[in-house]
């Protein structure tokens, strides 16, 4: 009895925290539906952009700090590419037109880290070693990998700068400003285009880190852009425009994932890990479209 | 005295003939001239699709998200011309557009709303809280309701936080579009009497397009009246308030249908446009 509640923490514990990654992703895609209405097609080939970008330059021989940062500025620079050839050129275009466009980003993107860099599995080591956690494991017997709590707490950590970082203070108050109306933000003197690169740099630095993390898992290779597919149900339920939500919304998916995988699995058939999330943000759909914390619909009478 | 005002008054902004295209083909503003000189409230009038929005966007440059194009004429400010700055310098410059309709940011605080307004300043938080002060003093109301999502609060509310909105960017100049807009007589009073007082106390110069010609008059120096994209009648408010055409057109003051300068007095424009 004991043994199984031990592992059913586990398997729960183990689920929160790689929903922990799910959110900092989710969150990069939120970030930039608020600013500016788009769905961000291209989430994805970023995190593979941005993941083999960083493991080259380590490759070169490059120390690991200032590989980070040179990674990371290439992300900035990218972003701020990215609004002036194709945001600023289509302002005022409909959605679509732009949803369309980061479509086109996601091939040009895969072509350009696979045309630049390579198609190969890079192996990364960011030395989190892949271990139990053993004080844990000695003290209660729930098994918990060091690794996923690395990386649950930088992913944390950075889904709460990012989240604080958008929601107060000047540059906060001015998304918020831009996602309410951005004419009207226009108005006061917002620029738009700052506002979409920092948004675009932001989910920048959300794809390197969920690239390194995910990627010294995988190895760093294609598969890895699929970590974007992740965030949708998570989108789903937590409502695309919601800071909140995409926190808790990656907690809920990853935890529900393992939990199915454990317990439904045997009973429903293996492979469940990969679709309860998305049969999850279908109840969804159907029951509370707008998320578990859409922004409210404001109508006054 | 108002004549006065306008012979000595320097130019702070001066429209010169301008044309004006929405999405490459409709022509909107059919050679637009006007002038509103410092420390003045210039009324902008005509009727529903008259083009004054559109001469507003054209000024604080928000045509472009609207797929507008200026194609002819010049407008300065200051004496330098300002059609390529985007709408962040003009802010920067002290022009800011309060556009029609409020346009609150919704999901915001009712201060936040205020603070947004101060986005382009760059000279501390102690002067901005100043300020914020000071909008609370003009708009005591704002004060009482400054934690308030902006989206739940009256229509008046609204008007007042984008007009204070637009006062924390410290404006030299205020572009304001149809600030009656669906509110009662009353707190229309309110604002036009708050205008004057901004244009007093706070030296604040205003391009006021408005529908309602009566009120606009009233409280302003000087009028324009647009119709279908030209100026067909200038002059300053009083002699406007006076004028027959105007009373009959625009005041609905002789009980007569509601006809158009275009059709009736097209004789004389063309003197105008001659002389
Ligand atoms: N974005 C746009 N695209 C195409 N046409 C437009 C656009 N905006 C305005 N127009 C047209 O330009 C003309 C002038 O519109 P404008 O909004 O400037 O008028 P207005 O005088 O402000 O009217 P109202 O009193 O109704 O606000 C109208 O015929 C309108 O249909
Ligand atoms: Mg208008």
């Amino acid at each position: 009895m004991l043994m199984e509640l031990a592992f059913a923490i586990e398997v729960l514990i183990a689920g929160l925290l790689s929903g922990v990654m799910y959110s900092l992703v989710a969150l990069g895609f939120v970030l930039i539906f608020k600013a500016s209405g788009v769905f961000n097609f291209a989430q994805g080939a970023m995190v593979l952009f941005a993941a083999l970008t960083f493991v080259r330059i380590l490759e070169m021989g490059v120390n690991f700090w200032l590989a980070v940062a040179i990674a990371l500025a290439v992300m900035i620079l990218l972003a701020i590419i990215i609004e002036r050839v194709m945001l600023r050129p289509l302002v005022a275009q409909p959605v679509i037109i732009l949803f369309m466009a980061t479509i086109g980003l996601n091939y040009f993107l895969e072509g350009l880290a696979q045309g630049i860099w390579d198609s190969q599995v890079h192996g990364l080591d960011i030395g989190i070693p892949d271990v139990p956690w053993m004080s844990v494991l000695e003290s209660t017997n729930i098994l918990i990998s060091l690794f996923d709590v690395w990386s649950a707490v930088i992913c944390g950590i950075l889904v709460l700068l990012l989240a604080f970082f958008f929601q107060k203070g000047r540059i906060g108050r001015a998304l918020r400003a831009v996602a309410d109306d951005n004419q009207a933000a226009m108005s006061v003197g917002i620029p738009l285009q700052l506002i979409w690169a920092i948004v675009w740099a932001a989910a920048g630095l959300v794809a390197l880190v969920a690239g390194t993390l995910w990627g010294q898992r995988l190895g760093v290779q294609f598969s890895i852009s699929l970590v974007a597919l992740k965030a949708l149900p998570v989108l789903i339920l937590g409502g695309f425009n919601s800071i909140a939500g995409a926190i808790i919304g990656g907690l809920i998916i990853g935890a529900t994932e393992k939990l199915a995988e454990v317990y439904l699995g045997p009973i429903i058939g293996g492979g469940i890990e990969s679709w309860s999330a998305y049969f999850i943000a279908m109840l969804f759909l159907i029951f509370r479209p707008q998320g578990l914390f859409g922004e409210e619909i404001i109508e006054r009478v | 005295m108002e004549a006065a005002l306008k012979d000595k008054a320097a130019t702070l902004l001066s429209v010169n003939n301008i044309e004006v295209v929405y999405d490459h083909v409709i022509l909107v503003l059919k050679g637009v001239s006007l002038e509103v000189p410092e420390k003045g409230i210039v009324a902008l009038l005509g009727a529903n699709g008259a083009g004054k929005t559109t001469t507003l966007k054209s000024i604080s440059n928000l045509l472009m998200a609207e797929r507008g194009n200026i194609t002819k004429g010049t407008i300065e400010y200051q004496g330098e011309p300002i059609q390529g700055l985007s709408a962040n310098q003009l802010v920067k410059r002290g022009v800011i557009q309060v556009m029609e309709g409020r346009r609150c940011f919704e999901h915001l605080t009712v201060e936040e709303n205020l603070l947004t307004g101060a986005f382009t300043r760059s000279d501390g938080a102690s002067l901005i809280r100043q300020d914020l002060d000071l909008v609370y003093s003009y708009f005591p109301r704002l004060k009482d309701r400054r934690n308030s999502t902006s989206g739940y609060t009256s229509g008046g509310e609204q008007q007042m936080t984008a007009v204070g909105r637009a006062l924390m960017a410290r404006p030299k100049m205020i572009l304001l579009d149809e600030p009656s807009m669906g509110l009662a007589p009353t707190l229309v009073e309110e604002i036009f009497e708050i205008m004057q007082q901004l244009n007093e106390k706070e030296q604040v110069t205003f391009l006021l397009a408005e529908q309602n010609t009566n009120i606009a008059l009233r409280y302003s120096h000087y009028g324009y009246i647009l119709e279908n994209g030209r100026v067909v009648m200038d002059g300053e408010a009083s002699a406007l308030l006076d004028n027959q055409d105007v009373k009959e057109f625009y005041l609905g003051v002789s009980g007569g249908q509601k006809k158009s300068f275009r059709k009736v007095k097209h004789y004389r424009r063309r003197k105008r446009w001659l002389s």
